[in-house]
Order: C-alpha cells, then sequence, then structure tokens
C-alpha cells in the first residue's frame, strides 16, 4: 500500500514537472521570437527591461488562457506592428524576404551545374 | 554567348540585390504606432484607483465625444512637464474628457502626485503591472491616446504633451 502510495506520488510530481517545464521551453521559444521594442537589439527573452518584463507576463496569460502561439503573435502585432516578431509571418509585403534565399540557392545551384559542365566539356575537348 | 547570358543575370542579380540595400537603408525601421491610428479599442475595462469595485467601461467611452487616454506615474519626470497642458484640456469642458492611468506605481504616490499638480482626470484607474498597456500598444510612458466616441484611435502621442501637440489635440476636437 505504501509502495503505491510512493509510485503514485513519484508519478504525479514527474508528470507536473514534465508539463510545466514544456511550458517554459515553449514560453522561452515565444520571448525568443519577440523584439524588446526599447532595447538595443535583444530579444523579450534576452532583455531585463520593464517593457520585456510586461511582454512576459501578457504572454504568459495568454498561454494560460490556451492561446495558440500564432494567436499570440497576432495580438502583440496588431498593437506594435511586425516589428515585434523577429520572424514575420508570410506576406505580400514581404514575400522576398521568405523566397529570396530559396531563389538564391537555386540560383547559385544552377550557376554551378553551368559551370562544371561547361568545365568538363572544356576537358573532354 | 552562354558566358554572356550567365554575366547579364549575375550583373541583373548585383543590381538587384544594391536596391535592395538601398530601399531597405533609406527605410527607418524603428517603432511608430502608425498601424494602431483608426483601429477600435476593445476589452476595456478599468477600475478606479480608489475604489477597485468601480470601473469604467466601453459604454462609458461611448458617452464622450473625445477621449484623452494618458498613461502616467509619480516616478516619470516627463509625466510632470505634460501634466500642466492635461490640466489646461480641462478648460475645453464638456468636448473631451480625460482617463489617467497610473502605469506600475505606488496608489499612495499616485495620490500624491495627483494632490501636489492638480487633478486633470475625469477618471482615474490604475495598471499595477502594466499588462493594461499592451492594449494600447505603450512602450514606455508618458504616452496618450485619443479616441472618438466610436473608440477608434485618432492619434497617439508618445512621451511628454508639449504645446505643440496640445494644440494639435485642440485642433483635433473642433
Amino acid at each position: 500500500m505504501k509502495i503505491n502510495f510512493f509510485f503514485i506520488i513519484t508519478y504525479i510530481f514527474i508528470t507536473t514537472a514534465t508539463h510545466s517545464s514544456d511550458n517554459q521551453i515553449k514560453l522561452l521559444e515565444v520571448y525568443k521570437n519577440l523584439r524588446c521594442l526599447v532595447c538595443q537589439g535583444q530579444s523579450i527573452a534576452d532583455s531585463n527591461s520593464d517593457f520585456a518584463a510586461t511582454i512576459k507576463l501578457v504572454v504568459q496569460d495568454q498561454f494560460n488562457d490556451g492561446k495558440t502561439e500564432d494567436e499570440i503573435y497576432k495580438f502583440l502585432t496588431s498593437k506594435y506592428g511586425e516589428w515585434i516578431v523577429y520572424q514575420p509571418a508570410f506576406s505580400k509585403n514581404n514575400f522576398l524576404l521568405w523566397t529570396l534565399p530559396y531563389a538564391v540557392l537555386i540560383f547559385g545551384g544552377f550557376l554551378i551545374f553551368l559551370l562544371v559542365r561547361k568545365t568538363k566539356h572544356n576537358r573532354v575537348n | 554567348m552562354k558566358i554572356n547570358i550567365t554575366k547579364i543575370i549575375i550583373f541583373s542579380f548585383v543590381i538587384f540585390s544594391l536596391c535592395i540595400f538601398w530601399v531597405g537603408l533609406k527605410k527607418t525601421k524603428n517603432y511608430d504606432t502608425k498601424n494602431l491610428i483608426g483601429s477600435r479599442i476593445s476589452n476595456f475595462q478599468l477600475n478606479e484607483i480608489n475604489n477597485i469595485d468601480q470601473y469604467i467601461s466601453e459604454e462609458d467611452l461611448k458617452k464622450n465625444k473625445f477621449t484623452l487616454i494618458n498613461f502616467f506615474a509619480s516616478w516619470c519626470a516627463p509625466c510632470r512637464a505634460e501634466h500642466k497642458y492635461l490640466l489646461n484640456l480641462l478648460n475645453e469642458g464638456k468636448k473631451i474628457k480625460i482617463i489617467g492611468i497610473n502605469f506600475k506605481d505606488k496608489k499612495i504616490n499616485a495620490i500624491n502626485f495627483l494632490e501636489e499638480l492638480g487633478n486633470p482626470y475625469n477618471f482615474v484607474g490604475q495598471d499595477l503591472k502594466g499588462k493594461f498597456s499592451i492594449l494600447f500598444g505603450i512602450y514606455g510612458i508618458p504616452e496618450s491616446i485619443l479616441i472618438d466616441s466610436n473608440l477608434i484611435i485618432i492619434k497617439k502621442f508618445v512621451g511628454p504633451i508639449d504645446q505643440i501637440q496640445y494644440n494639435e489635440i485642440l485642433k483635433l476636437i473642433q
């Protein structure tokens, strides 16, 4: 009986601790993607400023209310603009930001392919 | 001929990248509140600083032709500087009501602050942890938000209100 009780308590303790640390990790991810508007190049996660502390409280509240990461970003973007998120959502204004790296990658690959083919062709000749 | 095409593509790409750099450098990326102007405020319910059972809501704000929501604190030096302009707005009578939101401050200090400088507010609420300020896109105080009876944000004043901004408020509420 005592052993069973011990196992139940241990199980509850481990589950609660894991759940709470999972939430902390998720929160930290959100903080890392939020820019501290009053700091120089710091995220909300890095900053100890008053502004960062308030944003952390608001994010925590929304997270506890069951809001998703996207909903939290959407809320803060509606108040502070896209500038507050480090990773802005895909839109017609920033499509280049998202697509250009892939375009450059493909273009670079194509260029290398052409150069390699040309070098091979010259060697054969 | 193939090499020429490759060169042209590379050259165009370099020019394109330079253009992006040029446009990017000319753009100011500082935080501004432009996107909040024209938006409607919601979820507004603010408790009175002296009596937490008393509160003001959106319905109360709709009754005012214009409302200036001002974030202040006793520890904020620029708030002292703008206070006289808020007091002057009292002369405008029914045209504008002023809601003061005491930001991250001790209640007793806020009360002393208003006793010392005068109370321009029709209602004083408290935002102890600063969470309420996020609804208005506040990132430092003093900041003031001018809204109309439809709860639409007409103008946001970042920093202390000075003579120029005071005149602007008068012009906007005419």
